[in-house]
């Protein structure tokens, strides 16, 4: 009697995991290993050089950044115990961990913070340089643990630059008075982070050991984290139901497979980790073609797409229905907008009232996996409900790239990282001064309202927090009401892991820094 | 005995004929059957067959009535098969015959032409065209047509070497007709047997390839497919094997009713290979 058999395993298996909620408190033990999947295999370690998802997703364990953010996006002490904002907003003042030392033994200081902030980052980081440029007056050390930047204005996101995809620290004696991108310690990065890397062997695996000299005492609780490289998404899922790893980060297997294996014994299933990052899926529509220009069109068009459905049905449930550019889960979100539920009467309405005639519109389907193709086919039949005849074009991924960045298409998917403050992640698709060719994640719609531009720049160095709230309230309500692109879903990428690897989740980036304090039972 | 006997005598010929009856009659009257689009999202989603007398087959990942989506498949299969045969033999036969009656250079020239397309792995090449002019009917019908007409190109090029040298076409040489005529009028028209057996197993392997292509995702996106469908379907083959399985049997049965049918015709157009059966 297999079934039987297997009915039992479960219910013991559940009164496992039962028995170990309840005591959640209980302090973690020390030792063991962990397997999680990296996909795909990322390009390179050092974190300062490379952005990848996958990058972070492994190197966040390896380097650190001043600050830390919890799932509130609210920072927390990381290689900067605690920090001061004064002048009116200008000044920030770091202080640093005492008794901190690189993997390779050297100890660490505020020169290696100034080096990397000034020097590193300001010559190699596309999200670091603008802000360094435009926003920095001057990054100096005052003593050895502590670091000052001034600002030439108020900028209220430069906490969330801290974080450690857009700020790592690098260490100043293996860089300094370098070629940084030729410096052969790019393939052993040395970091201050609670794991070092002992082998990549490339197409396999990459094989973290635990930082015996770590700052924190006790941690990380691990001895050692291996992330495994499969190329195949079903071939991953087997590896977690055969037992190979552990960990299935966000993304890693296709949604709709999430539902069955979340139905495995001793697993575990979270959305969380993913704030920082919030993803954003919208239709970008191009508005120099014709009747996607008119506001009621694409009113009418909004109107008409069943969103649940997409969520429900597509998505496997997974996210949330966004009201406007700005995650819910991104600061500064805002619900008092211009709201569009799926009304198949009012889109014909309005679609009849802006004078289409007909015309077939292109759908430039986004060529990253089957769940977005199905999503291209759900869209397509809702607008053929109210009328307006989609023609589906399919490309591959350099194509897709190309094409959106030469604005040769009339409508296409993409989805955006909020990356916490929508001066860094959202105004980019919105404003007129981003209108450029040669980038897909630009505004490539061509969307432009000096009103809201004009509120975006604002917003971004008013000096309190409330001040920002009410420009990007007001932002929020004219881009709901313009509609420069038709937001579908704020996007979950869950992580499935077996539940007795304990706090692997706590941070706004969850696993991507998520292995300091992550132990197992 | 006659051609029709021949081919009646054959019982799997009959069974392929019944089949592939069948197949047009549901293409032709798909339309009426099924008026509104297949894409429609009709009904929820994965439902089994026969939970639902709305959906006698079931409905897929998204709701669409897999049913529908079989008769609008079923068109648009046989369309590109057809369509890509004609395509391929319109190629194939002027150059098979052209080798074949010239001789010579032409001859050398043209059969280079073809080995160059014939050792390229067809299947392959039918991908990277189809690529290259974004999936569409016509790209599709191209592609097929390209890699599937090196074949007919050597049956007609042997079948003409053999024909040329007989008596009448000796004769027509002598009386003096032009070298167009003597093939279109004396030659070809004794080829057209192996053409037509040829052409019924043709259209067999270009619904599987067009099949294949739109499994691997690169089908015309705006046309229901059988290829399509499996492909859509496979990744939930565990837990709804309906989606995948009832148009991967249709791919089955009617490309075996084409080649039952080209055996048939076979026996029935070729009568001294039939006899060697009796």
């Amino acid at each position: 009697m297999p079934s039987l058999r297997i009915a039992t395993a479960a219910a013991f298996v559940s009164l496992l995991a039962l028995g170990s909620s309840a005591g959640w408190a209980q302090a973690p033990k020390r030792g063991g290993t962990v397997h999680a999947i990296v996909t795909p295999e990322p390009p390179m370690l050092m974190q300062g050089l490379s952005q990848t998802g996958p990058t972070n997703m492994v190197a966040g364990n390896i380097y650190e950044s001043l600050l830390r953010f919890d799932e509130k996006l609210n920072p927390q002490p990381s290689l900067a115990r605690s920090w001061e904002v004064t002048d009116g907003a200008k000044v920030y003042t770091f202080k640093l961990q005492p008794n901190v030392k690189w993997h390779d033994g050297k100890p660490f200081s505020a020169e290696d913070v100034v080096f990397t902030l000034d020097k590193f980052l300001r010559e190699v980081h596309p999200r670091w340089r603008p802000i360094a440029n435009a926003q920095v007056e001057k990054i100096e050390q005052l003593d050895a643990e502590t670091v000052r930047i001034t600002l030439k204005q108020p900028f209220g996101p430069l906490l969330f630059a801290m974080e450690v995809a857009s700020a790592p620290i690098v260490p100043k004696h293996v860089y300094e008075g370098t070629d940084y991108k030729a410096n052969p310690m790019n393939n052993t990065p040395i970091g201050t982070g609670p794991f070092k890397l002992k082998e990549w062997k490339r197409g396999s695996y990459i094989h973290l050991v635990r930082n015996e000299d770590y700052w924190i005492k006790d941690k990380p609780a691990l001895d050692e984290v291996f992330w495994q490289i499969i190329p195949d998404a079903a071939s991953r899922a087997v590896a977690y139901e055969t037992g190979k790893v552990d960990v299935l980060t966000g993304g890693s297997v296709d949604i709709f497979d999430v539902p069955r294996l979340a139905q495995l014994p001793n697993t575990c299933v979270t959305t969380k980790g993913w704030e920082m990052f919030a993803p954003h899926a919208w239709i970008t529509v191009n508005h120099r073609n014709g009747i996607l220009g008119n506001k009621q069109f694409r009113q009418g068009l909004m109107h008409a797409i069943d969103r649940e459905f997409g969520k429900d049905v597509v998505w496997n449930g997974y996210g949330k229905i966004p009201t406007g550019p700005i995650s819910s889960k991104t600061k500064f979100y805002s619900d008092d907008v211009k709201k569009y539920d799926y009304d198949v009467k009012k889109a014909r309405d309005l679609i009849k009232q802006s004078g289409y005639k007909g015309e077939t519109i292109k759908f430039l389907a986004l060529p990253y996996g089957e769940t977005w193709t199905r999503w291209a086919e759900a869209v397509k039949q809702n607008f053929a409900e109210v009328g307006v005849n989609l023609e589906i074009v399919t490309t591959d991924v350099p194509g897709w790239v190309q094409k959106t960045s030469d604005w040769d298409f009339d409508l296409t998917f993409n989805f955006l990282y909020q990356l916490g403050d929508p001066a860094i992640g959202v105004s980019r698709s919105y404003v007129s001064s981003n209108i450029a060719k040669g980038n897909p994640f630009g505004n490539v719609g061509g969307y432009s309202n000096p009103e809201a531009d004009k509120f975006f720049a604002d917003a971004a160095v008013a000096a309190t927090e409330a001040e920002r709230q009410t420009l990007y309230t007001k932002v929020q309500q004219i881009l709901a009401e313009d509609l420069p692109v038709l937001w579908l879903l704020e996007m979950d990428f869950p992580t499935i892991h077996r539940c007795n690897v304990k706090n692997l989740v706590t941070t706004a980036i969850g696993v991507n820094d998520g292995f300091r304090d992550a132990w197992k039972e | 005995m006659s051609g029709l006997a021949r081919f009646a005598r054959n019982r799997g010929a009959l069974i392929g004929l019944v089949l592939l009856v069948l197949l047009i009659a549901v293409a032709l009257l798909g339309p009426s059957l099924y008026p509104t689009s297949p894409w429609r999202l009709v009904g929820r989603p994965f439902m089994a067959p026969f939970a639902m007398d709305r959906f006698p087959l079931g409905t897929d990942t998204l709701g669409r009535d897999i049913a529908a989506g079989l008769v609008h498949g079923a068109r648009v299969s046989l369309l590109i098969g057809l369509v890509s045969t004609l395509v391929s033999l319109m190629i194939g036969v002027p150059v098979g015959a052209l080798a074949g009656y010239l001789g010579g250079v032409a001859d050398d020239l043209l059969m280079r032409f073809t080995e160059f397309f014939q050792t390229i792995p067809s299947f392959a090449l039918a991908i990277v065209i189809v690529a290259i002019l974004q999936p569409s009917l016509t790209s599709i019908v191209i592609a097929i047509a390209i890699v599937s007409w090196p074949p007919v190109a050597r049956l007609v090029r042997g079948e003409v070497m053999s024909l040329r040298s007989r008596e009448y076409v000796l004769a027509a040489v002598t009386v003096g007709q032009s070298t167009p005529r003597i093939i279109l009028t004396q030659v070809l028209p004794n080829t057209v047997a192996p053409i037509v057996v040829m052409g019924s197993l043709m259209v067999a392997s270009a619904i599987l390839l067009e099949s294949s292509l739109s499994f691997l995702g690169l089908g015309d996106p705006n046309l229901m497919t059988w290829g399509y469908m499996v492909g859509a379907g496979r990744t939930r083959l565990l837990d709804a094997w309906w989606i995948s399985f009832l148009p991967g049997l249709a791919i089955f049965l009617t490309v075996l009713a084409l080649n039952l049918v080209g055996e048939g015709l076979n026996d029935a157009l070729n009568p001294r290979l039939a006899r060697g059966r009796d």
